[in-house]
């Protein structure tokens, strides 16, 4: 069903943890939807992500696609960090199920998540972000049989 | 491959060599279609009409009222629908629960979809169908109550007894789905007031791709593949011979060594089960804990997710399931563990295990610290488990 690497990714997912005192946290998904990501950046002043963490509740997919992501925009500038999009994480893990493609999506929205709290922290506007819509959500909806 | 312990005999059973050992004769010697004139397709008509019987005996029916089809979805599907068409006159409701296999329960939407009425009873946290509710749902247009006689999932074994005597007191035809429960707990047509009955081979170490509908005597039933003469004209198609063996052969070993067998998982399912609830924290068995199938496990792991739990289990050679959505293809966890009322972050955490024949205490102990040392990687990555931490320190 996967590929080796997102495998790869699963058995030994890169940056998991926390960050304490993180320059920006973002957590996105949903626990009803089974899917949680939580990422943590640690920016320096030049604006670099020096080290960043990740946890996440949810399938193979979705912590292979976590650990990709925090990969991808470590060392990066905000900037680079912003380019980082799900296709770019699918591709370096050399893709995924169809029905699993929402897991990459969450990445991407998870690393603006932190990105957009770090700006509001700072007070600052970074260009090309906009705010996350999607964020844990405990509502809970009647169920349709 | 390396070692594997294989716990999702919910899901099919290995083919029990002796099954084997009877189907192959059929295959390349008594290769002759049952249909025919001649002394060689004889021997397969026998081989059919003494399986039929082994199977009717099992379930305390008679032969002529057992129908073999390709499965258990098969068999409901015949059912539930047959059924509709051959007494839409009389009234076009139909009572079923919100725990049953997708075989009863897209079947029964597609009625809706077809001017049909169907009513979805509710169960309680156990799984156990309300009773209650099933009277107050018995309307003078309803024609069918189908309920399945133990959960794929869960394992609970439903009040069917119970079901069978109010579905008799207000004439309406009773179905029942025992895919899981045929040769795992005795089952007798007759003192349950059962009119209809779906079974299938594979889930008790017969072949797969064959099954039967029991249909009592009587009940007016209109034929589900239309052809040829087989079946009592009700499902036409050249008799799986070899299937149909197996079958047999697998009901035969079923209900010699069921009482045994079914001991010894019992025996196996609580120790698993007492060991997972005092060694891993923040777990939950679900189903009912008396009345389940021998051989059933069901437990959710709070702040775990299921198809990282399986995917983990895999890698280490255990093959369970899961009630998770990612398993599904869908958003939705499990309709079964949503109906018995759990949240869905904790119905994402489920892992079903169920034991065989083979499985051994040595098997159940590698499982066990499998999914404690899973169990405790997985939440160290899960932020749900970090914010209870924080929670709790607070």
């Amino acid at each position: 069903m996967y590929s080796e690497k997102v495998m790869d990714h699963f058995k030994n997912p890169r940056n998991v943890g926390e960050i304490e005192n993180a320059s920006g946290v973002g957590t996105v998904g949903n626990a009803k939807c089974g899917d949680i990501m939580r990422i943590f950046l640690d920016i320096d002043d030049n604006g670099i992500i020096q080290d960043v963490k990740f946890k996440t509740f949810g399938c193979g997919a979705a912590v292979a696609t976590s650990s990709m992501a925090t990969e991808l925009v470590k060392g990066k500038t905000i900037k680079e960090a912003l380019n980082v999009t799900n296709k770019a994480v699918m591709e370096a893990l050399d893709g995924l199920p169809p029905v699993k493609v929402h897991c990459s999506l969450l990445a991407e929205e998870a690393i603006h998540a932190a990105l957009w709290d770090y700006a509001e922290k700072n007070g600052i506007q970074i260009e090309g972000l906009e705010k996350p819509k999607n964020d844990i959500s405990e509502e809970e909806e009647e169920e349709d049989y | 491959m390396g070692k594997m312990i294989y716990l999702d005999n919910a899901a099919t059973t290995k083919t029990a060599p002796k099954v084997v050992e009877a189907m192959l004769p059929f295959f390349t010697e008594f290769y002759g279609n049952a249909s025919t004139v001649y002394e060689f397709g004889a021997k397969s008509k026998e081989a059919v009409s003494a399986a039929r019987e082994t199977i009717a005996n099992a379930i305390g029916a008679k032969g002529n009222e057992v129908y073999f089809t390709a499965g258990g979805s098969e068999a409901d599907n015949w059912a539930i629908k047959a059924t509709a068409e051959a007494y839409k006159d009389k009234g076009r409701h139909i009572i079923t629960s919100k725990i049953e296999h997708h075989a009863v329960l897209h079947t029964c939407q597609w009625l809706e979809r077809n001017g049909f009425e169907v009513t979805y009873l509710d169960v309680d946290e156990f799984g156990v169908v309300k009773l209650e509710e099933l009277k107050k749902a018995i309307r003078p247009d309803t024609i069918l109550i189908s309920i399945m006689f133990a959960n794929n999932e869960i394992g609970t074994i439903e009040p069917v007894a119970e079901i069978g005597k109010i579905a008799k007191e207000h004439g309406v035809l009773f179905h029942t789905d025992a895919v899981q429960a045929f040769g795992q707990v005795p089952i007798n047509v007759d003192e349950l007031n059962i009119d209809m009955l779906s079974s299938s081979g594979h889930k008790l170490n017969g072949p797969k791709g064959i099954g039967f509908l029991y249909i009592r005597k009587g009940i007016k039933i209109r034929s589900f593949v239309h052809g040829g003469a087989q079946e009592r004209k009700r499902r036409a198609g050249t008799e799986n011979v070899p299937g149909i063996v197996g079958f047999g052969k697998a009901v035969e070993l079923a209900v010699e060594n069921m009482q045994a067998r079914t001991q010894k998982e019992r025996e196996l399912r609580e120790y698993l089960i007492g060991r997972v609830l005092k060694e891993i924290p923040y777990t939950r068995v679900n189903g009912d804990r008396t009345n389940r199938l021998p051989n059933n496990v069901n437990f959710c792991f709070q702040f775990v997710e299921g198809e990282s739990l399986l995917i983990m289990l895999d890698i280490k050679g255990i093959c369970g399931s899961s009630g998770s959505a990612c398993t599904s293809g869908s958003l939705d966890p499990s309709h079964v563990l949503l109906a018995i009322g759990l949240p869905h972050e904790i119905a994402h955490g489920s892992l079903r295990l169920t034991l065989g024949e083979d499985t051994t205490k040595e098997d159940i102990d590698y499982t066990v610290e499998a999914i404690k040392e899973i169990v405790g990687q997985l939440r160290e990555m899960s932020p749900l488990y970090e914010d209870f931490k924080k929670k709790q320190g607070n």
